[in-house]
């Protein structure tokens, strides 16, 4: 297997990395290439960057995002949010993208996964799946998808998505650790790799989720601090964490 | 130095066109036959899958171009799907006939998760590179390993990695720099 990856996740709209909580205002934290860049410097495996405003606009300017992200970071970078086509796709892959992240339009049209899977190759679709109580929701986890989760995520693998990122939207911004029990589930219910999200409060936390997923999803417990990154990764590394030597 | 990276219809040829320019090369993302023929390395990138890549190539004449620059001795690197087209067929899509410019064939991943995704050292203490595949090379040319799966494969003047040196930061840009010293 693979070194255990650590994955900072960036929020997006109009072209800013922006924080705030669902429906709130939302706080301009900085420019998306420079803190992409300062947490490939601090040992990032790879990145995503979430589009939540998931305009026309904002989408059009996170096409150019992900070209000046390419310009500047040596690591692989995935790019989510609205992505509703295969062209939406392809566009931010030809600015220089390795994976988009599909989610809502996905489960209104499952074709799209094995229809971006055709194009650009299973490896470059991941499906993001917010879960909470073993049932999938949609649409920033505003609305019931109607499916059961484990079930959603077997039929994205079977579709062709190459990666499941999966949130449990019950532990997001809780620090309380990771929903352990549902990611040892989905290991065992599908063969891609997996991406745990949501509940991250430490390095301990961290060492737990990567025991049973391929890779952890940072959001809140970076706080957009490059710095936090670099320590956590000595945490892990103290607790036996195969992470990689960036060098 | 100048570099012709093909393309042809898919493929991440923008990342590899940045990493080689970061390293002040005179990289072109070239279709056309001619461009590929007159560079001193030609890069054949690839994501995607194999069949339509194999179609993608010939329509625009590349398959034989790289052909040409196999049996004239001239250089050619190929990155992940890119190695796998190299190869003399690939078991994906149904199986795909390859260009043949080094010996073997690509094979379905069958250990560990699939796709393949992620970072993983060179077997025996070598640098770790970022990987991203379903298939791999099952060739008596490989030269290199990563979890026992072909990670560097050379024959003649071709060289084909498996892994992405346009995506694995400080250490890919180390190989893409002795690719190009080497060219």
């Amino acid at each position: 297997m693979p070194l255990p990856r650590l994955i900072p996740c960036l929020d997006v709209a109009d072209a800013r990395v922006v924080k705030g909580v669902r429906f709130a205002a939302l706080r301009d934290v900085g420019d998306p290439v420079e803190l992409g860049a300062a947490y490939s410097e601090a040992g990032a495996d790879e990145l995503v960057f979430l589009d939540i405003a998931a305009s026309v606009e904002s989408r059009a300017a996170s096409v150019e995002v992900a070209a000046r992200v390419a310009e500047q970071v040596t690591i692989p970078f995935t790019f989510g949010g609205g992505m509703r086509t295969v062209d939406d796709a392809h566009a931010v892959l030809e600015a220089g993208a390795d994976k988009v992240s599909v989610n809502s339009a996905a489960l209104a049209r499952p074709a799209l996964i094995e229809e971006i899977a055709e194009s650009l190759g299973t490896q470059a679709v991941v499906v993001a799946i917010d879960t909470e109580n073993g049932r999938v929701r949609s649409h920033a986890a505003t609305r019931d998808a109607r499916r059961d989760t484990i079930a959603w995520a077997r039929e994205c693998e079977a579709r062709g998505a190459g990666e499941l990122l999966v949130t449990s939207i019950d532990r997001d911004g809780t620090r309380r650790g990771y929903d352990l029990a549902l990611f040892a589930k989905l290991r065992d219910a599908v063969s891609l790799p997996v991406i745990a999200s949501g509940g991250a409060g430490n390095a301990a936390h961290l060492a737990a989720a990567l025991d049973v997923a391929d890779a952890a999803l940072l959001a809140s417990i970076l706080h957009e601090r490059p710095a936090r990154l670099v320590s956590l990764r000595s945490e892990l590394k103290a607790l036996g964490v195969r992470v990689r030597d960036a060098a | 130095m100048k570099v012709a990276i093909c393309d042809y219809g898919a493929g991440n040829v923008r990342s590899v066109q940045l990493a080689f320019e970061r390293l002040g090369a005179d990289a072109a993302v070239a279709d056309e036959a001619e461009i590929v023929l007159a560079a001193e390395l030609a890069v054949l990138p690839g994501v995607g899958s194999a069949g339509s890549a194999m179609a993608g190539l010939r329509r625009r004449g590349l398959d034989e171009a790289l052909r040409e620059r196999a049996d004239a001795g001239r250089p050619i690197l190929g990155i992940c799907l890119g190695l796998q087209l190299a190869l003399d067929e690939t078991e994906e899509d149904g199986g795909v006939a390859g260009l043949g410019l080094a010996p073997g064939r690509a094979v379905r991943v069958r250990s560990g998760r699939v796709p393949r995704i992620g970072w993983a050292p060179i077997d025996g203490g070598g640098e770790t590179f970022w990987f991203a595949h379903s298939y791999a090379a099952d060739t008596p040319a490989a030269t290199a390993t990563s979890e026992g799966l072909a990670a560097v494969v050379e024959h003649g003047s071709f060289v084909g990695v498996q892994f992405h040196p346009e995506k694995s930061g400080a250490a890919g840009a180390r190989f893409l720099e002795r690719c190009l010293s080497r060219a």
